[in-house]
């Protein structure tokens, strides 16, 4: 494996980890979003306060991870997607300023009126920025961001059809590994009540993901002809370990084996961006710029690499504690 | 050698005033994230080897605000790493294979503060009180390792190395070597420091107010004098390490050390000039002291100090900015000196808060001070490196995205950032108002 590639493993692997953390933390807030009014929905906003108050912010930094990772390795494919795409990466942005500090507000405040001002910007921002961060990740994959210093469409690089099936995937994708997640989480409450309606939306999430997909293969094969290749030849078995592993999720969400399933549907999430890499491949920006072209010089990509072996002694064991405390039920708000 | 020159960009000046905003946001922020675990930590340390409920009743209230906090920097500091690609991407494009080692390092720290954070805020009464004081130290250490590693960055921008250009292409890099550029340590030691002022004057500040208000309690009076103390032993150490980024900024940027005191000339025995206002070349209304400034720049009075005409016109910095900043900045770096030798005085002859109101309106304009001091002092940096973005390697115009529309997102942010300070000094202050639980007067 070239030095390049491993790299470029590594930052797909903080976009896995990202999607999988993150994804279900802004799913919380999809799910906050529609929990109904202040009565009917406190019991499931408490769950998800509770759920994602000790981790959000370490889940947070997984998109810093994959930032740093794609400057510092891949100069030249960051600037331009930044540049081009600068308008969906703004709103992002500006989801993650309100997502972050409202959560936090709203932990902080104790009148309702506060609680459903702030409650309202954490959710409504939860369900913006993965939209936009989808509809990046469209931009890229369809191949509307040329490489050099000159910018490209800062419209229709993120208006199309691609990216919008991009957004609208990380929104469901994002909402189905939550509800299976606060599943899980009710169940260990011992939250009945709970367990069923997340139950219940993870079944919701979970089919719409089957047909967003299902409507994104019409919208690839039209729009981004190559990916549309590379998702059904490479990619294939990936995106066919995706479906089995999501159906098979719902299946034991059905006989209430929920620690299983979130390893499933986790898995489900794993392969189809597993999927996407492998299509998209030796493609850092499609047909203009591989992996290999965009790279950073040796000394640089060396230097990455002992930084990130280095850090992990550091990282590992403290994420494993904080992941153990929150399994244990460890972790409770100070009142 | 500053590459691809692009064409204008009419929205450059807002490009800058979107990333000042930012910046100048988080900066506040992040000496919070730094300093304040620190002050948390010593307060429940305190509380739990005296038995003392007042020290505990602190730590838990200020590690509340602090929660709050450490979210609001963890949001706007990503905003940052998306604006560095958004708006400056021949920057990044260009050079970000030699200074992105100390974002890729700064990263695995911030994520260390994140999840320490995660378990001290959740972790009270449920992990021993000595491994909760240890991971309160470990966000601090992870702080103050952040800060490192950003300021390399920001350093490797004054005193760019690791690299040569050769016909137009950036070669030969050596990523260690532009991490561990000149400027860091002085640059990193005068940052950290003003963290811990800027922190222990802003926690102060709300303490100080209250008891000006007359709610003269213990919890009022124990929190001012641990969290000012922090921050006034810092303040004469910092002047120290002001001198000494000073006179590293005299040896490696005499064109910043020109605009700092309004040289516009090179001259031999250059005076100080304390005050006044810069124009036609002249320092106006300002207090001269003759071969001060050739005596503190270069410990020799006939030193010669490069004055701006060194460089060409189009070379040169803002020259009243810079100087402004400067100056208010020192100002206020020698008032909290000031404030500390009141403090230190009263607690030695009595052991108490010095009595005087005046005491208090002192502290209270402590925090804001003490937070316009460290805005100027990243002025002066900053501001006195244009028209660079990397000193004399690319100019920040050439640096900017040529993207359409910029003004826009910038609007946006200005918004988005007014509602966010709003909201924040709401939330902590409703925190600061909370009764407390009973804490034994």
């Amino acid at each position: 494996m070239t030095l390049g590639n491993a790299v470029a493993t590594a930052m797909f692997g903080g976009v896995t980890l990202y999607a999988l953390f993150a994804g279900a933390d802004f799913g919380a807030g999809f799910w906050d979003l529609f929990a109904g009014d202040a009565e009917r929905g406190a019991p499931t906003r408490e769950l998800i306060e509770e759920s994602i108050g000790p981790v959000w912010e370490a889940n947070h930094v997984w998109l810093i991870f994959v930032l740093v990772t794609l400057w510092t390795g891949f100069p030249s494919a960051f600037a331009p997607i930044m540049s081009t795409l600068y308008v969906p990466l703004t709103f992002a942005a500006v989801g993650i300023i309100l997502r972050g500090s409202a959560f936090a507000f709203r932990k902080a405040s104790r009148t309702v009126s506060q609680r459903r001002a702030f409650g309202a910007a954490f959710a409504s921002s939860s369900v913006i920025t993965p939209y936009f961060l989808g509809s990046v990740v469209g931009g890229v994959a369809s191949g509307r961001v040329p490489a050099g210093t000159r910018t490209g469409n800062v419209l229709t690089s993120w208006w199309n059809p691609t990216s919008v099936l991009g957004g609208v995937m990380a929104v469901v994708v994002c909402a189905f590994l939550a509800a299976v997640y606060l599943a899980a989480d009710a169940d260990r409450r011992g939250r009945a009540a709970l367990v069923e309606s997340f139950r219940r939306r993870a079944f919701g999430a979970g089919i719409a993901g089957g047909v967003v997909s299902a409507a994104g293969v019409i919208v690839l094969h039209g729009d981004a002809p190559d990916l549309f290749h590379g998702l059904t030849h490479r990619g294939a078995p990936l995106i066919v370990v995706s479906a089995v592993a999501g159906a098979a999720a719902l299946a034991l969400l059905g006989r209430r084996r929920f620690q299983v399933a979130r390893y499933l549907a986790a898995l489900a999430v794993v392969a189809v961006l597993a999927g996407w890499a492998t299509g998209q491949y030796p493609w850092m920006l499609e047909h203009q710029l591989t992996i290999s072209d965009a790279a950073a010089p040796h000394a640089t990509l060396v230097a990455g690499l002992v930084a990130l072996g280095a850090g992990s002694l550091l990282l590992v064991p403290a994420l494993a504690w904080l992941l153990v405390l929150v399994q244990r039920g460890d972790l409770a708000a100070d009142h | 050698m500053t590459g691809v020159v692009g064409t204008v960009q009419p929205d450059l000046f807002y490009a800058r005033q979107q990333m000042a905003l930012s910046l100048g946001f988080h900066i506040v922020i992040a000496c919070l994230g730094m300093a304040f675990p620190f002050i948390v930590v010593l307060a429940e340390w305190r509380g739990a080897r005296t038995g003392d409920p007042v020290y505990t009743a602190l730590a838990r209230r200020w590690a509340k605000a602090m929660g709050v906090l450490f979210a609001v920097g963890a949001v706007s500091g990503t905003i940052l790493s998306f604006e560095f690609g958004i708006l400056w991407p021949r920057w990044m494009g260009r050079f970000g294979a030699v200074m992105g080692l100390p974002f890729a390092i700064e990263g695995f720290a911030f994520f260390l503060e994140a999840i320490f954070i995660g378990i001290y805020l959740y972790g009270w009464d449920r992990v021993s009180a000595r491994a909760h004081q240890r991971v309160g130290i470990a966000i601090g250490i992870a702080g103050v390792a952040s800060a490192f590693f950003v300021v390399a960055a920001n350093g490797w921008m004054n005193e760019p190395t690791g690299f040569h250009v050769v016909s137009g292409k950036v070669v030969d890099v050596k990523p260690w070597a532009a991490l561990f550029n000149s400027a860091l340590w002085p640059e990193a030691t005068h940052m950290i420091l003003g963290a811990f002022i800027v922190a222990g004057c802003l926690v102060a500040t709300p303490h100080a107010w209250a008891l000006l208000r007359g709610r003269g309690t213990r919890y009022h009076r124990a929190g001012l004098a641990l969290s000012l103390t922090v921050a006034m032993i810092a303040a004469p150490v910092q002047i120290v390490a002001g001198d000494w980024a000073a006179r590293h900024v005299a040896a490696k940027q005499p064109t910043k050390l020109a605009a700092i005191e309004g040289v516009t000339h090179t001259e031999k025995g250059a005076p100080l000039h304390i005050g006044g206002i810069y124009v036609d070349g002249e320092v106006k209304g300002a207090i001269r002291i003759p071969d001060l400034l050739s005596l503190l720049a270069y410990d020799d009075p006939h030193a010669t100090v490069r004055g701006l005409d060194a460089v060409a016109s189009a070379d040169r910095p803002p020259v009243n900015v810079v100087r402004t900043a400067f100056q208010v900045m020192v100002a206020i770096g020698f008032g909290l000196v000031a404030l500390g030798a009141w403090l230190a005085l009263a607690w030695r002859r009595r052991r108490a808060l010095p009595v005087s109101r005046w005491f208090l309106r002192a502290a209270i304009a402590a925090g804001p001070a003490a937070v316009l001091a460290l805005e100027c002092g990243w002025v002066v940096t900053e501001v006195g490196r244009q028209p660079w973005i990397v000193y004399q390697v690319m100019r920040t115009r050439d640096a900017v995205s040529d993207a359409s529309g910029l003004r826009y997102g910038y609007f946006l942010l200005l918004v988005v950032y007014t509602l966010l300070a709003g909201a924040t000094f709401t939330v902590l202050r409703r925190l600061a108002r909370t009764p407390l639980p009973e804490v034994g007067e």
